[in-house]
């Protein structure tokens, strides 16, 4: 994990970032046995968890991050593998059920709680995900913040924990298996329509002008559109699997 | 034709116009004319600002119908018999309806890009337009003859 040249990102950031990896594999295998008395977890919500976890790192350390310093193509699969894949597998996982399950019941409700305030209600609204995710995009390749980025290690950190929360934010606002207030079947359609719109423009802007002073500018400008697409393809399936789940109930008259 | 068999062919009908549009606007461009033929490429200079957004707007739209069309059939398919030849008109005429939106709004009105380049276009954007017709009036008749039957 040796940054060749690169001009941020020292060895510290990448055993914090491993040492994380670890932690939340472990917590949610913890989860996993602790809540065996309720009935066997799902093995794929296992799995979705350690491929999640694994995209995330990924994209954060080893060979793949060290090439996005001063590749832009490698840039985009590490934010494609942080931002977007990672997150969509993490919410897969339906990491708030386990915890209801594995939890005590005092606990169990005071989280429950916690998911129902105000707050957190709005910042997991998907219009305001969206804003958090796609306006976090576009000040990163329209300002000088990626420039900025990689000159130093606390904005370079903090980037990057903005993208996979706000990722995950995004995700879990519109699909899922984890029981969340969710906005209405058309707000949230709407809005994953408006953010993959956002989402291809940006490409295509960063192809006509991509960042200076980094190669592969067009090709990582195609990986974010093409790549990005994939991505909010599956999640626009997951958003209308809902509908035809629902609209199996004989009484459903529109 | 009793409501529920109306509310299921509006069904079937819808099912097959959105997912027609969609593949017309996700993949048929996509994958004949940007990767196959390389007519028009990835991103044009030439094109306006309102055009590129518009066909942001456009490209998320067109995987979104798509998608939703196909549960929708699948839906269909689950409450009973799907009629075929009914399903295929609306593909048809979807297909038909946005190559003709395509060739007239986004290649000559918004000008996000055009067909091929360094060609005399009229023969192209005549051929385009004249092709969406056809399929949407093959569609449009198509529909015409499937028409479930009304009591009288």
């Amino acid at each position: 994990m040796h940054h060749h040249g690169a001009p941020s990102g020292p060895a510290a950031a990448d055993v914090l970032v491993v040492a994380l990896a670890v932690l939340s594999l472990a917590i949610y295998a913890t989860g996993v046995v602790r809540s065996r008395r309720r009935g066997r977890w799902p093995l794929h919500r296992i799995a979705a968890w350690c491929a999640g976890v694994t995209c995330v790192a990924a994209g954060l350390v080893g060979p793949i991050a060290d090439a996005a310093h001063t590749n832009f193509a490698a840039h985009m699969v590490a934010h494609l593998l942080i931002g977007m894949l990672g997150p969509l597998l993490l919410v897969l996982a339906a990491p708030v059920t386990l915890a209801l399950r594995a939890l005590t019941l005092a606990r169990a409700r005071a989280l429950t709680r916690l998911l129902r305030r105000p707050s957190v209600r709005v910042l997991t609204h998907p219009v305001v995900t969206a804003l958090l995710n796609g306006g976090g995009l576009w000040v990163l390749y329209t300002t000088d913040l990626f420039a900025l980025m990689h000159q130093s290690t606390p904005v370079y950190v903090l980037v990057h924990a903005h993208l996979v929360v706000a990722g995950f934010l995004f995700t879990v606002s519109l699909v899922g298996p984890d029981p969340a207030p969710r906005a209405s079947f058309g707000t949230r359609a709407g809005v994953l329509i408006a953010f993959v719109a956002a989402h291809s423009i940006l490409a295509k802007w960063l192809y006509a002008n991509p960042p200076a002073g980094i190669a592969d500018g067009r090709v990582g400008a195609q990986l974010m559109y093409y790549g990005g697409d994939a991505v909010d393809v599956v999640v626009m399936a997951l958003l209308l699997a809902e509908w035809y789940r629902a609209a199996a109930r004989p009484s459903v008259r529109r | 034709m009793t409501s529920t068999e109306s509310a299921t062919d509006r069904r079937i009908v819808a099912a097959g116009a959105l997912f027609g549009a969609g593949i017309a606007a996700s993949m048929i461009d996509l994958f004949i004319f940007h990767l196959w033929l390389q007519w028009h490429h990835f991103y044009d200079r030439s094109t306006p600002h309102v055009g590129l957004v518009a066909d942001g707007f456009f490209h998320a739209f067109g995987w979104f119908i798509t998608i939703a069309g196909l549960f929708l059939l699948a839906d269909v398919r689950r409450r009973g018999e799907v009629r075929w030849s009914r399903w295929t008109g609306a593909v048809l005429a979807g297909i038909g309806g946005f190559q003709l939106l395509d060739g007239v709004l986004n290649h000559k009105i918004l000008r996000i890009h055009q067909i091929r380049y360094g060609v005399d276009l009229l023969l192209y954007d005549a051929v385009w337009i004249g092709t969406a017709i056809a399929l949407l009036v093959a569609g449009l008749i198509t529909l015409r003859f499937t028409r479930p039957a009304r009591p009288r």
